[in-house]
C-alpha cells in the first residue's frame, strides 16, 4: 500500500514535469494516453471490480463526445454548459442502458451491451443532418476558460487534462476502497452469497454501471476537446473492444493498471500505424498473448515478480 | 410468537413436485433439525425461506411478518442468515476480507462510496473478533480457496454468524468432512448463542439429533413425522425410510 502511494506520487511528479522535456507531438500523445486512461479505468470499475464485461463501453464515451461537439458547434462554446451536459448525457445513457443490460449475466451481458452500443453507433452513422454521419463532427473548438493560458496551446491543455485525470484517479480510488467498492468485489466473486449477506446486489451493479458511464463520459468530453473531431468510430465495437483490451492488458481490478494499459495501447497504435495499416490485427495478437501469458495483466506480472524476488 | 413459520408451502420444478403442503413453526431460540433422504426437499425449503425461490403456494413468516414476497437481501436485513451445502464462499478473497464483507452487509455504511472502508474501524474490529472467537485468526490473511475443506466450512459458519442473525439456516454443515472435522464443526454449532434460532439440515442422524431440540422429517416433499428426538427415533415410518423395514 505504501509502495503504491509512493509510486503514485512519483508518477504524478513525472506527469507534471514531462511537458518541459517533450516535443509538442509527444505531449499530444501523452495527453491522449491520459484521456484513454480515464476511459480504461472507468471500464475497470465494471469489469475488474463488479465482474461485468461490457462490450459497449464506447457508447458513453461517444455520447459525451457528440453532446459536447454538437453543443459547442451548434449552440454555444460554453464550457460550463457543454461539459456538464456531456457528463449528464453519458450518465443518463448508462442509467437507461443499465436497466436492460443488468437483467443479464456473463456472455449475455456482453452481447446486450454490444447491441445497445451499436444502436448509438447506428444513430450517429445514419442521422447525417445531426451528426454528419460517417464524416463526423469536424472542428470542434476547445473550451475558453477564464485562465491566463489558452487551451488551444498544447501545454495548458495537457495540464487541463492532467487535472481531470488526477481527479478521476482520486475519485475512483476512493470508490474502489469504499464499502461500496469492496461490495462490488464480493459481487464479482459470488452474487448469491452477497444477497444472503444482505446486499441489494442489483442496486450495487446499477450504481457501478452509471458511475462507469459517467467517467467514460468524462473521457469522451476531454477527447472531443483534444481531438477537435468525433466520428462514429468512437461509438463502435472496435473502440469498446480496445478499451477492454486496455483493461485486461494493464490488469483488471487494479485501477491504475488499465491506465497503464491504455498508455501502452495508444503508444503502440501510434508507433505501428506509422508502418502498417493492419493495426487491428496487432491488437488481436496482443490480446491472445496477454490472455495466454499474463492473464492478470502487466500489474499482475509486476506483482508476481515482486513476490518471487521478495521471498 | 414464532421465529419462523412456513405455512402450506408447495413448490415444483417443471412437473416435478419438490415440496407439497409443508408447514412448520420454530419458536425463538429453538433448534430444529430437518432430516430426510436425498430429494426430500430440504434444500428447496431453505431456498424458499431465504427467498432464492418463490414458492408455488404457501407463506413464509419471520417473527410474524409475511416475507413470502421479500427479496433475499431484505430478509437478511431482518436477521435471517444461512449457510450453503455447496460452498459459495469468495474463493479469491482472503478470509478477513470475506468476513469483512459479511460484517459490512448489515452495517449502515454498506452503501457508502465516498469514504474508504478503512475509516470504519468498527467493521475491522468486529471481523477480527469473530475470527479470534472461532479460532481462525491465524488464517485471516490466507486466500479462502487455499484453506482446507474443513476450514472452509468454518469460514462458511462465521460468515453466517457475522450479522448476529436471529434465525440461522444450516444446510449440511458437516457434509464431506472427516469424523474429526465433523466433531469440531458440531462443537462450533453447539457454542452458538442460544438466542439464535437454528434450523439444521443434516444427513447424519447422529450428528443432527445431538445438536437439536426437535426434529422434522421430510420425505418426498412432505412432512413425514415431527416431534421430539425420541418420538422421531421411535417412529416406525422414519425407521422404514432410514432402515428399509419390510412394511415400508
Amino acid at each position: 500500500m505504501k509502495a503504491l502511494v509512493a509510486g503514485g506520487a512519483v508518477a504524478l511528479v513525472l506527469l507534471v514535469a514531462l511537458p518541459a522535456v517533450l516535443s509538442s507531438y509527444q505531449l499530444s500523445l501523452l495527453t491522449k494516453m491520459l484521456i484513454f486512461g480515464i476511459f480504461a479505468m472507468s471500464l475497470d470499475l465494471l469489469l475488474g471490480y463488479a465482474g461485468l464485461p461490457s462490450l459497449g463501453h464506447a457508447a458513453y464515451f461517444g455520447v459525451a463526445a457528440y453532446t459536447v461537439g454538437l453543443l459547442a458547434l451548434r449552440v454555444a462554446n460554453n464550457f460550463w454548459i457543454d461539459f456538464p451536459a456531456g457528463l449528464l448525457m453519458a450518465a443518463g445513457m448508462s442509467a437507461l442502458f443499465g436497466l436492460f443490460a443488468l437483467r443479464t449475466r456473463g456472455s449475455y451481458f456482453l452481447m446486450i451491451t454490444l447491441a445497445l452500443g451499436q444502436v448509438l453507433w447506428g444513430i450517429a452513422f445514419g442521422w447525417r443532418s445531426l451528426t454528419g454521419g460517417d464524416d463526423g463532427l469536424p472542428s470542434v473548438p476547445r473550451p475558453r476558460l477564464p485562465l491566463p493560458w489558452s487551451l488551444t496551446d498544447g501545454v495548458p491543455f495537457y495540464y487541463f487534462v492532467l487535472f481531470f485525470f488526477a481527479l478521476a484517479v482520486g475519485a475512483l480510488a476512493v470508490i474502489a476502497s469504499s464499502p461500496f467498492g469492496r461490495a462490488l468485489v464480493g459481487i464479482r466473486e459470488s452474487e448469491r452469497r452477497m444477497e444472503v449477506l444482505g446486499y441489494d446486489v442489483w442496486r450495487y451493479k446499477y450504481v457501478a454501471f452509471i458511475l462507469a458511464g459517467l467517467f467514460a463520459g468524462l473521457a469522451g468530453t476531454l477527447f472531443v476537446y483534444f481531438n477537435g473531431f468525433v466520428s462514429p468510430s468512437y461509438l463502435n465495437i472496435v473502440f469498446s473492444a480496445s478499451a477492454l483490451l486496455m483493461v485486461i492488458l494493464g490488469g483488471a481490478g487494479t485501477l491504475l493498471g488499465p491506465a497503464l494499459g491504455a498508455a501502452v495501447i495508444v503508444g503502440l497504435e501510434n508507433f505501428i500505424s506509422g508502418y502498417m495499416e493492419r493495426w487491428v490485427l496487432v491488437l488481436g495478437v496482443i490480446y491472445v498473448l496477454v490472455t495466454l501469458f499474463a492473464p492478470s495483466g502487466l500489474v499482475g506480472l509486476a506483482r508476481q515478480r515482486m513476490r518471487s524476488s521478495g521471498s | 410468537m414464532t421465529a419462523l413459520e412456513v405455512h402450506a408451502l408447495s413448490h415444483s420444478f417443471g412437473g416435478l413436485t419438490a415440496l407439497a403442503d409443508v408447514s412448520l413453526a420454530v419458536a425463538p431460540g429453538e433448534r430444529l433439525a430437518i432430516i430426510g433422504p436425498n430429494g426430500a426437499g430440504k434444500t428447496t425449503l431453505f431456498n424458499i425461506v431465504t427467498g432464492i425461490f418463490r414458492p408455488s403456494a404457501g407463506r413464509v413468516r419471520l417473527f410474524g411478518r409475511d416475507v413470502t414476497r421479500l427479496p433475499t437481501h431484505h430478509r437478511a436485513q431482518l436477521g435471517l442468515a444461512r449457510t450453503f451445502q455447496i460452498s459459495t464462499l469468495f474463493p479469491r478473497l482472503t478470509v478477513l476480507e470475506s468476513v469483512l464483507l459479511a460484517v459490512q452487509g448489515l452495517d449502515p455504511a454498506r452503501f457508502v462510496l465516498y469514504r474508504r472502508r478503512a475509516a470504519y474501524g468498527r467493521l475491522l474490529e468486529r471481523a477480527e473478533s469473530l475470527l479470534a472467537e472461532w479460532g481462525l485468526a491465524d488464517r485471516a490473511h490466507q486466500v479462502t480457496r487455499q484453506l482446507s475443506y474443513g476450514e472452509q466450512r468454518q469460514v462458511e459458519l462465521i460468515l453466517a454468524l457475522a450479522g448476529a442473525p436471529k434465525v440461522l439456516l444450516l444446510d449440511e454443515p458437516t457434509a464431506g468432512l472427516s469424523p474429526a472435522e465433523t466433531a469440531s464443526v458440531a462443537e462450533m454449532i453447539r457454542r452458538f448463542s442460544r438466542d439464535t434460532t437454528i434450523l439444521l439440515i443434516e444427513h447424519d442422524m447422529d450428528v443432527a439429533l445431538d445438536l437439536v431440540d426437535r426434529v422434522t422429517v421430510l420425505f418426498q416433499g412432505r412432512v413425514l413425522a415431527e416431534g421430539s428426538k425420541d418420538e422421531v427415533r421411535r417412529d416406525p415410518k422414519v425407521a422404514a425410510i432410514y432402515f428399509g423395514t419390510d412394511d415400508a
